[in-house]
């Protein structure tokens, strides 16, 4: 037999289109112009599939596959938008709203947040579930950034492009399910850390959790594309 | 090490043990010791010794009725003590070669008699620490057999045709798994033995790796062989000490006799086991958790595919099997697959050790073989409810599993229908509930131990159980809406179909058995707001005055 086929064809939502072997769906569906809403994954970064608002149907099969991770093979059926899933985004969007402390309005990164431009698009009028309001700490003890918990989401983007893009390893996850929070080195203060100062933290999270300091109101847009370009310039060295 | 020195070995200790007309066991496992049965073994021995009797007192692992512990076993006699305690250590020396004392006698024919031992066919025979006692009966010979006499594919085909399926609650294929990790392409593979059993009210590894841990590592040799591993690593609770301790002795005593380490039985094969503890998490008994955590990272759960029959521990393909799979290995390359696949049922090979616990007379260990139904095991082996209360459900499988009612009693046991009746088989853990429980209230309890024992990951088990543990909190103190009742259900669903691992996907199990099942419960809590079985805490609304 002849090596494996490198190419497959599939269609997403009924629309067919062709794939490299190891290539995930939501590379594939995003080539096409389909569009999977996403939290966690970030372009550059090594996937989770931790937020599973990118959980997708495939034909034959009960179980959702989160499409950041899962590799797509001849003959796929993919379906991106259905009930189900819409129902399950917005419950996931839902649940977020309420396990921490997400108030827009005094937010700086209002009008440039994911969750919220997610929650919009997918329709999130309400919350539906009792808020937990539970009791988060600020940490502002870094000259130029600061921390909020109230506003995370831990979506670990921060502690993956600590580790893996900037070498540093300063952020990481403490404590178990709804206790869980991303912590700087072994629970140290932001400011007193073994943090490098390069901020790419600060650009990749995607609500107004992690800022630059002396932002006010809603002037606060992230820039997280630096980060396959700068992977691509590594990989070419 | 060869088959040939074995029977020696095998014969010396039966030699040893027929100089003795009368053999004393002393159970020691947890639950027994936590009654200070070292004390009675101590004490049976200096007596026997004292009055100049020719009797042989051992340490065994658990016997099984841990109800009535401590136990002590006199043979040939085959008479069983309960509630020995060291105050009785002059009357049972006494009545040795006599008449047996009547009121320690523990007469439960039923209980035992229905029983088929495989995996405990040497728990409380044998002494755990001794690894002669277990090559006496017949350890060690499947994996010299498999070694000498079987090609690796001849093994696997033999575990097959068992038709064993995982026993850590999934119940995937065994000899397909095997044969996954077989095929991988690699020069280095791994072994892992599941020994994190975190359900509440299960002990059935517990007790396996107290009570015969050797079994476990000719289990996982035997695997080492059959897919090419050279390393094994056993994954045990810290909370399990006496586990940890027995399994640190049998791996020393297996490298002692050529069982372990380079060219074991003569052959080129070579493995070795290293004990690897968790630190508590209920999650690391998830595969790709537990991996994460023997490489030293916190112990989360990741995306399958890939499985770890192809990338696992450090990326290699890994074999990862529950204790009690491990422990059924032997017997089946002794006896042959097909000798497995005629006990049980259509599906579901062979036996099940179950840990029956709560509102049942005889709590304790017990293994039946598959098919036989939850009746026969709740009323006749386990005794029934006691205390003239009525049974009202019993919980299978833990945290994830379900509450079934007395109407499914006569379900046989066996992953497919267990399943059908919106429970699991799990790893084996079996709660009896009566009527002194409410369905409420066990219900916000498991997701509670869910909501705690979630890694935090992935939102919808993050923040959904926590939301329904909310919920339910709600109709337990008796301000809950049948809204928040919809709310409840239509949560569930999200948090069993989207979330990342088998924590989450099956934490909403125990809320929608009982919604299934137990539905006027909820509704007295909301609509009546009254909880029949009287354990919740209702307050009489509060009238608010405009």
């Amino acid at each position: 037999m002849s090596e494996a086929v490198d190419v497959k064809t599939l269609t997403i939502d009924g629309k067919e289109v062709s794939a490299s072997r190891k290539q995930t769906i939501l590379e594939v569906a995003r080539e096409n112009d389909i569009e999977i809403p996403t939290l966690c994954h970030l372009d550059g970064l090594s996937d989770v599939g931790a937020c599973r608002m990118c959980l997708v149907e495939i034909k034959g099969s009960n179980k959702l596959l989160p499409a950041c991770v899962a590799t797509v093979y001849e003959g796929m059926e993919v379906t991106t938008q259905s009930d189900r899933l819409k129902n399950h985004r917005r419950t996931i969007l839902e649940l977020l709203l309420a396990e921490r402390n997400h108030i827009c309005s005094v937010c700086v990164a209002n009008g440039n947040c994911e969750l919220q431009t997610l929650a919009q698009q997918e329709g999130v009028t309400h919350v539906r579930f009792p808020y937990r309001n539970p009791e988060l700490t600020v940490d502002a003890s870094h000259e130029r950034f600061t921390a909020d918990h109230n506003r995370c989401i831990l979506c670990t983007r921060c502690v993956r492009v600590c580790a893996e893009v900037e070498g540093a390893h300063v952020w990481d996850v403490m404590g178990r399910g709804i206790n869980s929070m991303v912590i700087t080195d072994l629970h140290q203060d932001w400011g007193s850390s073994s943090c490098t100062r390069c901020g790419k933290c600060v650009q990749v999270c995607p609500t107004g959790a992690l800022f630059d300091k002396g932002k006010v109101g809603t002037e606060h847009p992230k820039y997280p594309d630096f980060l396959p370009y700068l992977n691509l310039m590594r990989e070419a060295q | 090490m060869t088959i040939e020195e074995l029977d020696q070995i095998a014969k010396s200790v039966r030699a040893e043990n027929a100089k003795f007309s009368q053999e004393i066991s002393v159970c020691m496992g947890t639950g027994c010791m936590s009654q200070h049965s070292e004390r009675i073994k101590d004490a049976l021995a200096k007596a026997v010794e004292a009055k100049g009797k020719n009797v042989l007192v051992r340490r065994t692992g658990c016997m099984g009725l841990c109800a009535a512990g401590p136990l002590v076993l006199i043979e040939p006699e085959e008479t069983l003590y309960q509630h020995v305690n060291v105050s009785h250590v002059d009357k049972v020396t006494e009545s040795l070669g006599g008449r047996p004392i009547p009121e320690l006698q523990c007469e439960l024919r039923e209980h035992f008699d229905r029983q088929v031992h495989v995996v405990l066919e040497n728990s409380g025979r044998i002494d755990p620490e001794k690894i002669d006692d277990y090559i006496a009966r017949d350890g060690y010979r499947a994996l010299l057999t498999a070694l000498n006499d079987m090609t690796p594919n001849g093994v696997i085909r033999q575990i097959t045709e068992s038709g064993l399926r995982g026993r850590g609650g999934g119940g995937y294929p065994t000899g397909l798994k095997w044969g996954t990790v077989a095929k991988a392409p690699g020069d280095l593979k791994y072994v892992i033995c599941n020994g994190d059993e975190g359900d509440p009210g299960a002990f059935m590894d517990r007790s396996v790796l107290e009570s015969d841990p050797q079994r476990v590592i000719e289990g996982m040799a035997i695997a080492a062989y059959a897919v090419g591993a050279s390393k094994g690593y056993i994954y045990v609770r810290a909370e399990y000490p006496l586990a940890v301790s027995r399994l640190t002795v049998s791996l020393r005593e297996a490298r002692r006799r050529g069982l372990l380490g380079n060219d074991i039985g003569n052959t080129p094969f070579n493995f070795d086991v290293e004990i690897r503890l968790g630190a508590g998490a209920f999650v690391c008994g998830e595969e790709t958790a537990l991996i994460a955590s023997i490489e030293g990272k916190r112990g989360t759960p990741k995306p399958r595919p890939p499985y770890p029959a192809v990338s696992g521990l450090w990326g290699r393909p890994t074999l990862i099997n529950n204790v009690e799979t491990f422990a059924n290995i032997a017997p089946i390359v002794r006896n042959g697959g097909r000798w497995f696949a005629s006990m049980g049922s259509e599906r579901s090979k062979g036996t099940k050790v179950f840990a029956l616990t709560g509102k049942i007379t005889n709590t304790g260990l017990v293994e039946v073989p598959m098919g036989i139904k939850l009746r026969e095991i709740i009323e006749v082996i386990g005794g029934g409810v006691p205390d003239g209360h009525k049974f009202k459900a019993v919980q299978t499988g833990g945290p994830s599993g379900g509450c079934l009612p007395a109407e499914m009693l006569d379900i046989g046991v066996s992953y497919d229908a267990l399943l059908a009746a919106g429970s699991i088989m799990g790893s084996g853990g079996m709660i009896v509930m009566d009527d002194t429980s409410c369905m409420v209230n066990v219900a916000r309890f498991f997701v509670e131990f869910c909501m705690t024992e979630s890694c935090g990951k992935c939102i919808p088990c993050r923040a959904g159980t926590a939301q329904m543990f909310t919920l339910l909190s709600r109709f337990c103190n008796g301000t809950g809406t049948m809204e928040d009742l919809s709310l409840l259900e239509s949560l569930c669903v999200t948090v069993k179909e989207a979330s990342l691992c088998g924590l989450g996907q099956t934490a909403p199990n125990p809320v929608l058995s009982t919604l299934k099942y137990f539905r006027n419960e909820y509704i007295d809590h909301i609509v009546h707001k009254k909880c029949t079985a009287g354990v919740c805490n209702i307050q009489a609304p509060v009238e608010v005055l405009a």
